[in-house]
């Protein structure tokens, strides 16, 4: 007996997973109805196991004409997890009202932005604008080389559709075609633009080969990745406002955001140059304008170096920089986000697995229903007297129950997924804090090697002066040197209060995006929890209402012993 | 009248006895024990028996067996009460770490127990001497008793099924001379047949799905206990309302994570078990329709025979030769062992008509019941979970005000 199963979904994806029941010829006797069902992506699930499952549903409820079946009807509304009103026949208790409810829950502040069927419940900042993204039809577009070499490469486009009231849009709807490597742009820049925040981290590149990267299901994957990474960039009340997103999001045609160069031109271009500095012929001074960028991502080697030495200094040497962190609040909150990142990721592992456990319980629920089912149907068939008539009764009875407890923990588990996104999402976003933090420490780095700098150039020029003082009359070309210098030191002095001032922004930055993410991450985890425990509640009920009605029917079977 | 299967058999009376009022037998078998030590090592059982049974002397006696004498009893019923369907006794454990687990014992111990009273309370099998023997002899008896049963008597279900085979192969049909196979044609017969293999595959599948439900149950059970302790350890960091919170999460996670391995446990005995037990009785049942087909086989053969002979003394009869005194002789044996054949077919019929009627009315019982405590502790299980999970919501609430 062969199983007919979707291929399992990943972290991040809502696709309608694992149903309970195998495909087995014995079920052909049953009605097939074998209509196939919408899931929000627009894509229809066409396993016929789900269809025989279906009609296994039909087959049991057709004798109990309460029964109104719980599959919502292929309809407009994209997620199937919104259910119509409540079938009457289930009257449960209160909190079973709750899991009808479309996700988010509204914080009684009106419109949520960014909201879609994957979005997991999010606190909102009190504005009433609102940024919705979503990303969608991919397609398959060819590029043709600009080198010597012929022919081109494919690439993957993916339709970006905006709606938005957010006055420097100048507009409300907007549809532009990206690409994946518009989308690494776009992150680059803002890591550039906005350090210091906590940008949320863009989806990976992927090391697979090009023949991969088209296959549907790699496709449909990222398309799930890109329009999550979206919605947070949405989400974050600084990088919306953006002009980088904007642009992303508005700009038809080629996207205007310059590109990041390869790593490989950026050093052949800064070691073209270093030779030149270190012969004196090429700048060697670090630009004030170049500060407000990190010595990593630059052409200036020599900075690079410096930079680097300066860091060895602090590591090894034997005295103090002459800045430091200091913030002791900000060195107790880093240790505080490390721990809290270790029980983050733990708690998001142990989540996974718990819906996993939970998801295999659903599946062999129903197949135990199926296998009750077809016990049914054989002692009905080959009824010889009235004892089998009776025991197909009860295994009917049994068989529903099974089948019905199987669908509702899959119900349940497609609510947990979303629910537990939370944990998944804010432990993603470590990643942008830790990056948020590197950038303070480049900055100091910055700081503290232009510090060095200027110690050194002073040094130098009080050497100078001292030994010309002692010819008489001066030497022309040690005056000129010491002329160099004196503006070497000027320059290096603008720069490094821009470097400080570079520094107490992102200092700044920092902290407030700490805040930030702590009162996000809160509300986050309420709502979390609530709905998690609303959730299980409700379907434990009603778990328990289909049991108790078997136990009811199979009463008088009762041991008279206990 | 339903059998109960608790360790303390109960009164069981036989309906069809006339003087059933009167007689009466129960067995309990209890405290398994551990003897000897490594390879040799064994669990015996304490089997008490209570009867007023004439044939047994006393009303109460105690005796020491282990699993072997337990298959020995159902050997020799098997051999001797053929057309009956001899209740099954539980596999022998395949794996051997398992042997001595307290769950395997205690689930063999359980079994045991079901087959010995199975055997008391059937009006045909209760009064077999091998019964009384395995009830009542000491251990050195019951010792030697068992290793006689080397060679001719000791047939397994396996074996039986070959012979099975062997009536529906063409073998036997080339050796008679024949091509049809050698085997009843009634449509009873062979509805019964398709019936029982058919329901063996049904039921088999059945009770792995319950095997796997009882692991999933476990599985549960235990990554709730591992996310109880993250979601607390997550709470600890968090601090204030919502730290609360996740540790109330955890906490409750890991008294869950108790109560479903307390179902796992609850589903093992009282829902697979029995499916198990079903699937054993029909395997059972299995080994009797090849006894049915065995004799019908030898009625057949036999019947051949008698006509071959036939033909021959009648040979003999106009040749008018001196053999015919011998073969005359040899055609009224041969004439005697065919009645005998045929009656002891057409026991097996009438025996296996009866059984199967009550076979049927007794696994209505008996699944009925368990599905009664699969139903139970399900439900059972759903509420506390909801409970569980609902006194935690106004911490909830707490939160976000």
């Amino acid at each position: 007996m062969g199983s007919g199963k979707n291929p399992k979904p990943n972290n991040g994806e809502r696709e309608e997973f694992l149903h309970p029941l195998c495909a087995d010829d014995k079920l052909q006797t049953l009605t097939l109805t074998g209509d196939g069902e919408n899931n929000f992506n627009g894509q229809v699930s066409t396993s016929d196991s789900y269809s025989h499952y279906r009609s296994a549903m039909t087959t049991l409820s057709s004798s109990s004409s309460t029964e109104q079946p719980l599959f919502p009807p292929p309809s407009v509304v994209s997620d199937p997890l919104l259910f119509p009103p409540q079938s009457p026949s289930l009257d449960s208790p209160s909190y079973a009202d709750v899991m009808f409810h479309p996700f988010p829950e509204t914080n009684g502040n009106g419109e949520i932005s960014g909201d879609d069927a994957i979005s997991s419940p999010i606190s909102q900042s009190s504005s009433s604008d609102f940024l919705r993204i979503s990303v969608s039809d991919p397609l398959k577009e060819f590029e043709p080389s600009n080198s010597i070499v012929p022919g081109g490469n494919t690439y993957v486009s993916y339709l970006i559709t905006t709606s938005t009231n957010v006055a420097d849009y100048e507009g409300s709807d907007f549809s532009v075609r990206r690409r994946f490597k518009d989308v690494v742009t776009l992150s680059d820049r803002l890591s550039e633009g906005y350090r210091g925040f906590f940008i949320p981290p863009r989806p990976d590149k992927s090391l697979v080969e090009s023949q991969v990267m088209q296959k549907q299901e790699f496709v449909e994957q990222r398309r799930v990745e890109l329009e999550k990474y979206l919605k947070r960039l949405a989400r974050h009340p600084t990088i919306r406002k953006s002009d980088e997103l904007r642009v992303f999001l508005t700009v038809k045609g080629r996207m205007p955001l310059p590109t990041s160069i390869d790593v490989a031109s950026r050093m052949l271009d800064g070691a073209v140059r270093l030779p030149k500095q270190l012969l004196g012929e090429s700048s060697c001074v670090i630009e004030p304008q170049d500060v407000v960028h990190s010595a990593k991502g630059g052409r200036d080697m020599l900075r690079f170096f410096k930079e680097f030495k300066q860091s060895v200094v602090n590591d090894w040497g034997n005295a103090r920089p002459s800045v430091e962190e200091e913030d002791k609040e900000f060195l107790e909150k880093k240790l505080r986000l490390k721990d809290h990142e270790q029980h983050l990721t733990n708690a998001s592992q142990q989540a996974e697995s718990f819906v996993k456990a939970q998801q295999e319980m659903g599946e062999i629920m129903g197949e135990l229903g199926l296998a009750f089912i077809k016990l049914t149907k054989f002692e009905t068939e080959q009824t010889t007297s009235n004892t089998q008539k009776v025991r197909a009764a009860d295994m009917k009875n049994v068989a529903t129950a099974a089948v019905k407890t199987s669908r509702l923990y899959r119900e349940l588990n497609a609510h947990n997924m979303k629910h537990f996104d939370s944990l998944h999402e804010h432990m993603g976003m470590m990643l942008a804090v830790h990056n948020a933090f590197a950038d303070r420490s480049s900055a100091l780095l910055t700081v503290q090697t232009l510090i060095s700098e200027l110690s050194a150039l002073h040094s130098r020029a009080d050497k100078l002066e001292t030994s010309s003082s002692k010819i008489f009359g001066g030497d022309k070309s040690r005056v000129r040197k010491l002329e160099d210098l004196k503006d070497a030191i000027r320059v290096t002095e603008d720069a490094k209060s821009c470097a400080t001032k570079e520094y107490e922004r992102i200092k700044e930055n920092n902290r407030t995006e700490i805040q930030r993410l702590d009162e996000e991450r809160k509300a986050d985890f309420v709502n979390m929890l609530k709905g998690f425990v609303k959730n299980q509640v409700a379907y434990s009920e009603k778990i328990g209402i289909e049991w108790t009605k078997v136990a009811e029917e199979t009463s008088r079977y009762a041991r008279e012993s206990t | 009248m339903i059998n109960t299967e608790s360790g303390s058999g109960p009164l069981v009376q036989s309906p069809r006895s006339p003087s059933s009022q009167s007689q009466y037998i129960a067995v309990s078998v209890l405290d398994p024990a551990k003897m000897g030590n490594g390879v040799q090592a064994y669990i015996s059982y304490k089997v008490i028996t209570r009867t007023n049974f004439p044939e047994y002397d006393g009303p109460e006696k105690i005796v020491i067996r282990r699993y072997s004498d337990f298959v020995w009893l159902r050997d020799r019923l098997f051999e001797k009460y053929k057309g009956v369907f001899i209740p099954p006794v539980p596999e022998k454990s395949t794996v051997e770490k398992f042997r001595f687990s307290a769950e395997f014992i205690e689930m063999r111990r359980k079994a045991l127990d079901v087959f010995v009273n199975r055997v008391a309370s059937h009006q045909e099998l209760q009064h077999s001497e091998d019964l009384r023997i395995f009830l009542t002899v000491d251990e050195q008896t019951m010792e030697r008793a068992r290793s006689q049963e080397t060679g001719i008597f000791k047939k397994k279900p396996a074996d039986l099924m070959q012979i099975f085979k062997d009536v529906q192969s063409k073998v036997s049909d080339v050796v008679l001379g024949k091509e049809k196979p050698v085997e009843e044609s009634s449509p009873e017969y062979e509805k019964l047949k398709n019936y029982v293999f058919q329901l063996e595959d049904h039921l088999a599948e059945a009770q792995k799905h319950a095997y796997r439900l009882v692991k999933r149950h476990r599985e549960l059970g235990q990554s709730l206990s591992d996310f109880g302790k993250a979601v607390k350890l997550l709470g600890e960091c968090e601090g204030n309302a919502l730290g609360k919170a996740f540790s109330e999460l955890g906490a409750k996670s890991e008294i869950l994570s108790v109560h479903l391995q307390k179902e796992a446990q609850n589903l093992l005995m009282n829902f697979e078990e029995p499916l198990k037990d079903y699937v054993r009785s029909v395997q059972s049942i299995k080994a009797t329709i090849a006894e049915r087909a065995n004799a019908f086989r030898q009625h057949c053969e036999l019947a051949e025979a008698i006509k071959f002979k036939e033909i021959d003394m009648n040979k003999l009869r106009l040749t008018r030769s001196d053999k015919l005194y011998d073969a005359e002789h040899e055609y009224e044996e041969l004439k005697a062992e065919g009645a005998e054949a045929w009656r002891r077919f057409e026991k097996i019929v009438k025996l296996m008509n009866e059984e199967i009627v009550r076979f049927q009315e007794q696994k209505t019982v008996d699944l009925g019941v368990a599905f009664h405590e699969f139903a139970l502790g399900q439900a059972q299980l759903a509420n506390s979970i909801a409970s569980a999970w609902r006194s935690l919501l106004p911490k909830l609430e707490a939160c976000s005000s």
